[in-house]
C-alpha cells in the first residue's frame, strides 16, 4: 500500500475542494469497508484519503415529508432500523440487513454502498505481482488486458447485461432495492450539486467495464432520496445465497407492489446477483400488472426477466434460480399488502 | 499446569508472545538478555514509515495518544502499538469477524477500520470487558457452555455477542444466529456459542 495523507473534511464543499486540489490522486473515504479492502488488495492506490464520515448533517435520515431522504454518510444500520423504513419500506430495510454482517453495517454508509465494486475473484485477487496486468488479466482493473472470467470460473458471474469485455456481477443489495423504488442520487461536485435518477447512475460494461458509475471526477454522493409510495408496504428484498446469511447474492429480487385485492395494480421489480448493474425488469413488471397474482403468473414474470439472459461456463443455473427468486418475491410482497 | 505456567512467566518476566516476537526480530539484538531483546524488537516494530497522523482516543477506558502510519488499521494499532493482542487477525478483509471490537459502543471490524478514524472516539476490546477479576457475563457464559475449541475466533465472537444482547437482538435462536453470522468459527462451536449467548442474555437482562 502506498504512503498516503489522511484528512477529515469538515463539510462536503471542503471535501470537494480538497479532492480537486489533489488532481486525481485522492479518494473519498467513509466506512472504508470496500475502499480500504481494495487498497490492501493492491487495486486502489490513493495518495490522499479525504474522510467524509464526519461531515455535519450528512448522516441525517429524514422521513417527515413526501420523500425519504438518507444522508450519504448515514450508516447502513441506522437506515435499516429507522422505524418508517423498517415498517413501511421492508424492501429497503431488508436489502440493508441482508447486505453485510452487523459489524460492516455499523461501518459502511448508504452513499458509499452505491459504489461498492464487484466481487469477481479475477478482479479482486489478480492485482500486482509480476506485471502491470497482474496474475489475471481483467478489463475492469487494467483496461484492455482481457477478461479471465469469460470461459473461466464464472459461477458467480452475470447472465444479464454482459459484454465481450466483462461479465462481473454488480455486488450490491441496497442499490437493487433503490432501483425498484426509483431513488434519486444527490451529488456535489466541482461544478456544483447535481441529481440523478438511480436508473442513470450505473453503466453497462460494454467495452469500458472500468467505468462503472455515471459519476463525474470529484463528485461526492451527499444523499439518496425515495419518493414515498404505498408500494413500499407490500415489498420485499428476497436474496438467495450459498449460505443462509452473510454472503453475496447468487440471485436476489427487490419487489414492491400496489394491489387491488388480489390484482396487481403496479409492480416494481429489480434484480441483484445476476446482472452487471442493479437491474430493473420492465418485462417482468408488465406480465403481472393488471392481473390477479398467482404462483404461475409470478413464475412467468420471473422467466420474462431472463428472456435475454446468457449463461457462461458455470453460471447458467442463475437463469432458472433468478426466475424463481422473482416468483417467490412477488408472492412474499403480495402477502404483505395492507 | 496453569498455575505452573503463570509462575514461570512471573519469574523471568517473559511471555510466549515476547519470545516469539524476539525470535522473529532483530538479529543484531540476539546477544542481549531476553528481556532487553524483546524491548529492542518492540522499538524496531514501532518505526513508522510513510506519512503519519496523530490520533487521540480512549481505549478500554484509558486515554491513548499515538503518532501512527496513516495507512494503519485499527487492528494493527491495537495489536502492535498497544499490545492488546486479544483482538485477532483472521482474514484481514472483513470476512471472518475475529477482529471485532466496539467503536463508540458498536461492533466494527477493526481490520477494515482505518486507525486514523478513531480520533476522538472510544474503543473497547476483549481486554476491556472484565471488571477487575470479574469476567463479563458473556465471557463466563462462553466458558460454561464450551463455546469454543481452538479459541481464535472467541474474542470477536464475544464482542459481537455482547452487542447482540445489549442491542436487543437475542430474542430467538434464529435472531441470535443471524446477528452472529458475521463471526465465523472454523471449529464449528456454533451450538455452544448460541447457548452461551442465551445464558448471558438472561444474566445481562437481569
Amino acid at each position: 500500500m502506498r504512503a498516503l495523507s489522511y484528512t477529515v473534511a469538515p463539510s462536503a464543499e471542503a471535501a470537494v475542494a480538497r479532492f480537486a486540489a489533489a488532481q486525481g490522486s485522492a479518494r473519498y473515504i467513509a466506512g472504508g469497508t470496500n475502499l480500504y479492502d481494495l487498497m490492501k488488495l493492491g487495486i486502489e492506490h490513493p495518495a490522499h484519503l479525504i474522510d467524509v464520515s464526519r461531515i455535519d448533517g450528512m448522516d441525517a435520515i429524514e422521513t417527515d415529508g413526501d420523500i425519504l431522504r438518507f444522508g450519504g454518510r448515514a450508516l447502513m444500520t441506522d437506515v435499516a432500523y429507522t422505524p418508517v423504513v423498517r415498517d413501511q419500506y421492508p424492501v429497503l430495510s431488508e436489502s440493508l440487513l441482508k447486505a453485510a454482517s452487523q459489524q460492516l453495517r455499523n461501518m459502511a454508509t448508504v452513499g458509499g454502498n452505491l459504489l461498492q465494486r464487484t466481487r469477481c475473484m479475477y478482479f479482486r485477487n489478480g492485482a500486482g505481482s509480476t506485471s502491470m496486468v497482474g496474475v489475471y488479466p481483467c478489463n475492469k482493473r487494467e483496461p484492455g488486458s482481457g477478461c479471465s472470467a469469460i470461459g473461466g470460473l464464472d459461477r458467480t458471474h452475470a447472465v444479464l447485461g454482459t459484454s465481450e469485455a466483462c461479465t462481473a456481477v454488480a455486488p450490491g443489495d441496497w442499490p437493487v432495492a433503490l432501483m425498484a423504488m426509483d431513488a434519486t442520487i444527490e451529488m456535489l461536485g466541482p461544478e456544483g450539486p447535481r441529481n440523478l435518477p438511480i436508473a442513470e447512475f450505473y453503466r453497462l460494461p460494454g467495452d469500458t467495464p472500468h467505468r462503472e458509475f455515471n459519476l463525474h471526477p470529484g463528485e461526492l454522493v451527499t444523499a439518496i432520496t425515495v419518493r414515498k409510495t404505498p408500494a413500499g408496504r407490500a415489498s420485499t428484498y428476497h436474496k438467495i445465497r450459498d449460505r443462509e446469511s452473510y454472503a453475496f447474492a447468487l440471485a436476489s429480487a427487490a419487489v414492491a407492489l400496489e394491489m387491488d385485492g388480489a390484482t396487481v395494480r403496479t409492480a416494481r421489480i429489480a434484480l441483484g446477483g445476476v446482472a452487471t448493474t442493479p437491474w430493473r425488469s420492465r418485462a417482468a413488471e408488465a406480465i403481472v400488472t393488471g392481473s390477479p397474482l398467482t404462483p404461475e403468473l409470478a413464475l412467468r414474470a420471473g422467466r420474462a426477466a431472463f428472456a435475454d439472459a446468457r449463461g457462461g461456463q458455470h453460471n447458467a443455473f442463475k437463469i432458472e434460480l433468478g426466475a424463481r427468486v422473482i416468483a417467490d418475491a412477488l408472492i412474499i410482497a403480495a402477502e404483505r399488502r395492507a | 499446569m496453569e498455575d505452573e505456567r503463570s509462575e514461570t512467566t512471573q519469574t523471568c518476566g517473559v511471555t510466549r508472545r515476547v519470545v516469539l516476537a524476539s525470535g522473529a526480530g532483530a538479529a543484531a539484538a540476539s546477544i542481549l538478555p531476553l528481556e532487553q531483546r524483546a524491548q529492542a524488537q518492540q522499538q524496531f516494530a514501532r518505526a513508522e514509515t510513510g506519512q503519519t497522523v496523530q490520533v487521540s482516543a480512549n481505549v478500554n477506558g484509558r486515554p491513548v495518544i499515538l503518532e501512527i502510519d496513516s495507512r494503519a488499521s485499527l487492528l494493527d494499532l491495537l495489536r502492535e502499538r498497544r499490545e492488546l493482542t486479544g483482538t485477532k487477525k483472521g482474514c484481514d478483509h472483513g470476512q471472518c469477524g475475529a477482529c471485532t471490537v466496539h467503536l463508540d459502543g458498536r461492533p466494527v471490524s477493526s481490520c477494515l477500520t482505518l486507525a486514523a478514524k478513531i480520533d476522538g472516539r472510544q474503543v473497547t476490546t476483549i481486554e476491556g470487558l472484565a471488571e477487575g477479576a470479574d469476567l463479563h457475563p458473556m465471557q463466563q457464559a462462553f466458558i460454561d457452555n464450551d463455546a469454543l475449541q481452538c479459541g481464535y475466533c472467541t474474542p470477536g465472537q464475544i464482542m459481537s455477542a455482547v452487542a447482540c444482547v445489549t442491542g436487543g437482538h437475542a430474542t430467538s435462536p434464529d435472531a441470535i444466529r443471524e446477528f452472529m453470522s458475521g463471526n465465523i468459527c472454523r471449529c464449528g462451536a456454533y451450538v455452544g456459542i448460541l447457548a452461551a449467548v442465551q445464558q448471558a442474555a438472561k444474566v445481562m437482562e437481569g
